[in-house]
């Protein structure tokens, strides 16, 4: 594969591919930034991966009193998931079991769509006949009676059908440690980056897989072409000066979203150069048959 | 482009059904069509061009001048465009209005906003009794919008009231939010006897309390709710005044027990 460099850091000619998402943001807010912070962790949490997970789930960025809706402090949470019948599915069941539990929360819609998911229309029934609507303007609230005061939720929030999951950056470095200094100054790098989250631990995935297995019920399998300890025994990806890979995969609200998030990672790693970080850089794909979006690296370099 | 003026000649000799003189029913007309409306409630007939001089203009931006309570339906139904009423004007000023802008510059008689569904409605002096209320038969008042009286307002404040907002920045009469289904008053000052009479569901902030309250309204204590923020961010760009109700933690009254119940008034903890 034909490489280019930038400052050191080898950079694959390859793309990453990337497929059409349904998703939807949402502002948690409450009295405290750490119980804001504490429900949007617990909402998103086990959210990782479309496939054992129901919905791809994260942290946006943090908000200041001034630009929540009821002037408390309070996160912006992105869900992505395959069908709108799941997304809805899985608001409904995260914000009823992680947002409406927490101390002193409210939740708001944060993404204007032309279809809307039910956010309190489907939780209100938990008031019993206490629930309270409350329309100001062209904003529906409910008003759900808790042990510590109300619930207050937006009916609906608004859907996107234009959202990209699956964007990536494979990172390649001479040890575990550097490797993981890379990923997690690109992991920096991209949560400044408006739209887009990355659902996996911390940002990165260590276990990157393919499709397929040996076994028949198993659809996807280790990437044995990226394990360094297996590098003699398949037919390896990696060079004889990588001794560990990491992943970040990211989805965004739309397909900007996404390349200026892979962008931003891609200049954090060549920014920390060779020495203390990565050494290569690629990107998973399909051979670009499945996925409608494709992310070339030589386009988002810095 | 200059608004649409017409300035009252006289104090008209009989009541004037002011309803045809809305944006979206003059628009495209020509001077003489305009002059030729009639507006009499009589058999003696009235136009336009008799009881108004007539300054054409946008239809979108109407502006009436001469204050008389013999103007009856100013805004009747409007669906866009804004009004301006430079004085008095007498029934029913912005019913059943499902959009636009309404501006009384003076005083406003009974069953102002009756029956609106949309649009903003703003009296900058006192308003008549039944503010937003239904007429004789109807089943609901006023099913959205915003009302706002910088003075004072008369008895039964948003009668049958079904969505919307109505903010009352002086007094107001007695049975304000009577029979209340639904929807938001917020009454800057003191509020006569028995708010919320027979309320069944919606909300009344009484930011100085009233004079009696209905032993059917149950006390739920004193509270610092994140809807009543939401609350006074949406009244505060109407009414600066009425917002500051707000700053303190409000006591919860539920009520009225003799109907459903699931109505509330808001007042000083105190």
């Amino acid at each position: 594969m034909r490489q280019l460099t930038s400052k050191g850091v080898r950079i694959d000619d390859t793309f990453a591919e990337a497929f059409g998402m349904r998703a939807t943001a949402l502002i948690i807010t409450a009295d405290e930034a750490r119980w804001a912070r504490q429900a949007a962790v617990t909402m998103t949490g086990f959210g990782t991966s479309v496939i054992g997970c129901g919905a791809e789930t994260g942290i946006d960025r943090e908000l200041t009193p001034k630009e929540t809706p009821d002037g408390r402090p309070g996160v912006r949470v992105l869900l992505f998931a395959v069908s709108t019948s799941e997304l809805q599915r899985q608001l409904q069941a995260r914000v009823g079991q992680c947002v409406l539990t927490s101390p002193g929360s409210a939740c708001y819609a944060s993404l204007a769509g032309e279809e809307q998911l039910k956010l309190g229309d489907g939780l209100r029934y938990f008031g019993d006949g206490w629930q309270v609507s409350k329309r100001f303007g062209d904003k529906h609230y409910w008003r759900i009676p808790v042990m510590d005061g109300e619930f207050v939720c937006e009916a609906t929030t608004g859907l996107t059908k234009t959202a990209v999951g699956g964007g990536n950056l494979l990172i390649m470095g001479k040890t575990a440690t550097t490797t993981l200094a890379a990923a997690e100054a690109a992991v920096t790098a991209i949560n400044a980056v408006p739209d887009a989250i990355m659902p996996f631990p911390g940002g990165i995935v260590r276990s990157g897989s393919k499709v397929g297995s040996k076994y028949k019920s198993v659809r996807a399998s280790t990437n044995d072409a990226f394990c360094p300890t297996l590098r003699g025994a398949v037919a390896t990806a990696l060079d004889p000066d990588i001794g560990s890979v990491l992943e970040i995969v990211i989805d965004g609200l739309t397909a900007d979203a996404v390349g200026n998030a892979m962008r931003a990672g891609i200049a954090a790693i060549v920014k920390l150069g060779p020495k203390r970080g990565a050494v290569r850089i690629t990107a998973g794909n399909y051979g670009g048959k499945l996925g409608p979006h494709h992310f070339h690296l030589k386009d988002l370099l810095p | 482009m200059k608004p649409l003026v017409f300035s009252l000649r006289a104090k008209p000799d009989q009541r004037l059904d002011l309803s045809p003189l809305v944006p979206h029913l003059l628009a495209g007309k020509t001077a003489s069509e305009i002059a030729a409306i009639a507006l009499g409630m009589t058999r003696h007939a009235v136009t336009v061009g008799d009881a108004f001089r007539v300054k054409m203009g946008d239809p979108q931006a109407l502006r009436i001048e001469g204050s008389s309570d013999r103007l009856d339906l100013v805004g009747h139904a409007m669906r866009d465009g804004e009004i301006v009423v430079e004085g008095d004007v007498g029934t029913r000023a912005g019913r059943l209005m499902s959009g636009g802008r309404l501006v009384i510059d003076g005083n406003a008689g009974p069953w102002a906003a009756s029956g609106m569904i949309d649009g903003t409605l703003e009296i900058t002096g006192t308003a008549g009794d039944r503010l937003g209320g239904p007429l004789a038969g109807e089943m609901a008042g006023m099913r959205g919008g915003v009302v706002v009286v910088r003075s004072d307002a008369g008895e039964r404040v948003g009668d049958r009231m079904r969505r919307g907002t109505i903010i009352v920045e002086g007094r107001s009469g007695a049975y304000a939010g009577s029979r209340m289904l639904a929807g938001t008053l917020v009454l800057r000052r003191t509020a006569g006897a028995l708010p919320g009479y027979l309320m069944r569901r919606g909300t009344i902030v009484l930011g100085e309390g009233c004079n009696v309250v209905s032993p059917t309204f149950a006390d739920c204590g004193v509270h610092d709710l994140v809807a009543t923020r939401l609350l006074a961010d949406f009244v505060r760009p109407c009414s600066a005044r009425a917002a500051a109700v707000f700053r303190s933690p409000l006591r919860r009254l539920a009520g009225d027990m003799a109907v459903l119940g699931k109505g509330e008034i808001f007042c000083p903890a105190r």
